[in-house]
């Protein structure tokens, strides 16, 4: 009986198309351009001003906040301008335009595909490290990874779980990375460990992905603090909480972090960033992106330089323009439409999605017929037609009275709903509304 | 007569008398004095307990007017003049002057001069659709189009056009300010209805650079800084790229009318240019 977590949760179609297709790197346009705003938190504040020439490596932004990240240049060239962009919704966010002259890279940066494992650095050295050069979560939340590895005072660390599970439909490009780069992974999942002092870490990967597995299993087997564990499809098992939950059983409590029972997650491609980081020298300034879906020709996984447009990958993966409904960045569960598609590449794309215009419409909307179906999916415990109907009166109390706030968004709820009521849309809006009610509350 | 009848009327008659008594004790021992002004001020209110105020319904209203004894910052925006200075007169103070008031819708991103890029599939509601994206015109501050206000609106006052897409305001309007809330954008103002119901104002409310704001719609302000040049009775200002009118200082001369180069500025129940030469100058509606 392999492990899962034990509320709720739904399973999606997998549709993984591009499981199969070895992760290929993408030359950047002649133009790129980097948004400010790459990690939760404070936007980066840019040291580089028009017409200053860069290398590849060298760094553009930094996160000067408690939670903020430095952002590096992809690319060699010359900083064209600093200006605003059109965001995936539409709104203006700061970027630095970059016209792309070469691939040259900092001196610093080791480029060679030569595996290290030989861990040199101490722990804070590490954090100090990953800090510098950018490291942040990339398993779509983009939560800075050097906040993450600094354990709060009177708190431990026991556990570390890498999260390989990729429970969203379609995406491939963890499962890709853990393929490829299954020793690198190994060898980042110790460094990992060292920086937070623990002694046993766990990998974590769906059922659906047995060669990855097997080859994490095999490479894993010479370090006995590392295991590799197989776990039930089931979405939304990438969450932390719900990852945490079926590794290990415990809860992590209302309101909490995962720290406060003693676990520190990690997605697989951050800990490939931090081993690149650490041992090679390398900032985060490449990622992997599945670009797939049934529009597109060739679903594929591709290396890409942050700042890439989306529109380059769709055109390398083949994708037809005029039967297109919705380009989705992410997965199809939490991933987010795009406005247009001129937009770049930034950490947190773990996808693109192109969905063709039959299959992008939601269905008619109908009464609820109280079958409760959501609040079995809810993998966080809540009900989500309660959630949502008090979020449509404006009744807020009752919506943080209903804990509104513990809800992660992964949208098993209106997946499940046979009368495909917009439950996520109405808790979404009621926890904007609610969290600002605390925040007057709190001043 | 049978004498059970007989008893029976005597025991009720006096089951009755007794509960009069207790009554009577009861409602004496614990009465509620009640200024009786408050009645008489709730009376004159107009009874659309729409909150307008700032108070949940009129007869609050009427208590925290009694309470405080004086009408400073305390108006019916709904009543307006004439209820404020009966409500005066009832409580023997001096009535404040009250200024019509109506919402102005400050956008013109129709169908026609912001059309849509894109179809948005989710909620019917403008508050969902303001979280998700810009709107399918593309304006960041453009009005979104599904109808917020209209729901908010008790007094039928407000309704989206469905040829335009964008809300308008009927005559019916009480300034009770209950669409301005329900707007996420801030798009509706409450400004003075002015002399003979004539109104000037900005409609835009665009604070992107011109070239930018301009992309998007066809009628945005580009904060190119004639309107406030042209003006002599410094009513227009300019902040963040966008014109303000200010309906205090507006004489209604419609010289920023002219000048306009986007047709931004829009002029309401005012009389046709005598000019002839005029032609090119933007087609009244009535707002």
């Amino acid at each position: 009986m392999l492990k899962t977590f034990q509320k709720g949760g739904v399973h999606p179609h997998e549709n993984k198309l591009s499981a199969n297709k070895p992760i290929q790197p993408i030359d950047p346009p002649a133009k790129i351009f980097i948004p400010l705003s790459q990690s939760l938190g404070a936007p980066s504040k840019p040291v580089v001003k028009k017409g200053d020439e860069v290398k590849a490596g060298d760094i553009l932004a930094i996160g000067e906040a408690f939670i903020s990240s430095n952002i590096h240049s992809p690319v060699s060239g010359k900083i064209e301008k600093i200006d605003d962009y059109f965001d995936v919704s539409g709104y203006r966010k700061p970027a630095i335009f970059i016209e792309v002259t070469g691939r040259e890279w900092n001196e610093s940066v080791d480029l060679s595909d030569e595996l290290k494992e030989d861990i040199i650095l101490d722990g804070a050295s590490i954090i100090q490290k990953v800090k510098e050069l950018g490291i942040v979560g990339l398993g779509g939340a983009t939560f800075p990874t050097h906040v993450k590895l600094m354990v709060p005072q009177g708190k431990k660390a026991e556990l570390l779980i890498i999260n390989g599970v990729e429970c969203e439909p379609y995406l491939t490009s963890d499962h890709r990375l853990m393929l490829e780069k299954p020793r690198e992974i190994i060898t980042g999942t110790r460094i990992l460990m060292k920086a937070l002092g623990v002694t046993k870490a766990i990998i974590g990967i769906e059922n659906n992905k047995p060669d990855a597995i097997n080859l994490l299993s095999k490479h894993a087997s010479s370090y006995p603090g590392i295991e590799v564990c197989a776990l039930k499809v089931k979405y939304p098992q990438g969450g932390e909480k719900q990852l945490i939950q079926a590794l290990t059983g415990r809860e992590v409590p209302s309101g909490k972090l995962p720290i406060e029972v003693g676990c520190i997650v990690q997605n697989v491609g951050t800990t490939f960033a931090v081993y690149q980081a650490i041992q090679k020298n390398k900032p985060l300034v490449e990622r992997v992106v599945t670009v797939t879906g049934t529009n597109v020709l060739n679903p594929s996984n591709f290396l890409v330089k942050i700042g890439t447009p989306v529109s380059v990958l769709l055109g390398k993966a083949g994708w037809q323009p005029e039967k297109a409904g919705k380009v989705i960045a992410g997965g199809p569960m939490m991933g987010k439409a795009l406005l247009n598609v001129e937009v770049p590449i930034v950490k947190g794309t773990s996808g693109i999605l192109v969905l063709n215009r039959e299959e992008s419409f939601r269905p008619k909307v109908q009464p609820c017929i109280r079958c409760a179906k959501c609040v079995s999916a809810c993998p966080m415990g809540l009900e989500p037609y309660y959630l949502a109907r008090v979020s449509e009166l404006e009744k807020y109390d009752l919506a943080e009275n209903g804990a509104i706030l513990d809800c992660i968004e992964c949208g098993s709820c209106q997946y499940i709903c046979p009368s495909a009521r917009p439950l996520l849309d109405h808790i979404r809006l009621g926890k904007l509304k609610v969290n600002e009610i605390i925040r007057s509350r709190n001043q | 007569m049978d004498s059970s009848i007989l008893y029976s009327i005597i025991t009720l008659g006096l089951i009755g008398a007794g509960s009069a008594a207790i009554l009577y004790w009861v409602a004496s021992k614990f009465k509620v004095e009640e200024d009786p002004r408050i009645d008489a001020v709730a009376e004159a209110l107009p009874q659309a307990n729409c909150g307008g105020c700032g108070y949940a319904g009129c007869r609050n209203f009427a208590e925290a007017i009694v309470k405080t004894g004086s009408l400073d910052n305390l108006i019916c925006p709904v009543g307006g003049d004439e209820v404020m200075k009966r409500i005066a007169s009832i409580l023997g103070l001096e009535a404040p002057a009250v200024e019509s008031m109506i919402a102005v819708v400050r956008c013109n991103g129709s169908f026609q001069n912001s059309p849509s890029k894109f179809q948005y599939d989710g909620v019917k509601s403008c508050a969902f659709a303001h979280i998700t994206f810009t709107g399918e015109g593309g304006c960041p501050y453009g009005c979104l189009g599904h109808g917020d206000c209209e729901r908010a609106c008790t007094f039928d006052a407000i309704h989206v056009n469905p040829a335009t897409g964008l809300p308008e305001v009927n005559d019916k309007c009480t300034a009770c300010g209950a669409c301005v809330k329900a707007c996420p954008r801030n798009i509706i103002e409450m400004r003075p209805r002015g002399k003979k119901d004539r109104r000037i104002y900005v409609t835009c409310m665009n604070k992107e650079k011109g070239a930018v704001a301009r992309k998007n719609c066809e009628v945005a302000c580009i904060g190119c800084n004639k309107c406030v040049k042209e003006c002599r009775f410094d009513a227009i200002t300019l902040s963040n790229n966008l014109a303000y009118i200010d309906p205090h200082k507006c004489t209604l001369c419609r010289k920023c009318v002219e000048v306009c180069p986007t047709n931004c500025i829009l002029e309401v129940n005012l009389p046709p240019r005598k000019r002839a030469a005029q032609s090119d100058s933007p087609a009244e509606i009535t707002a």
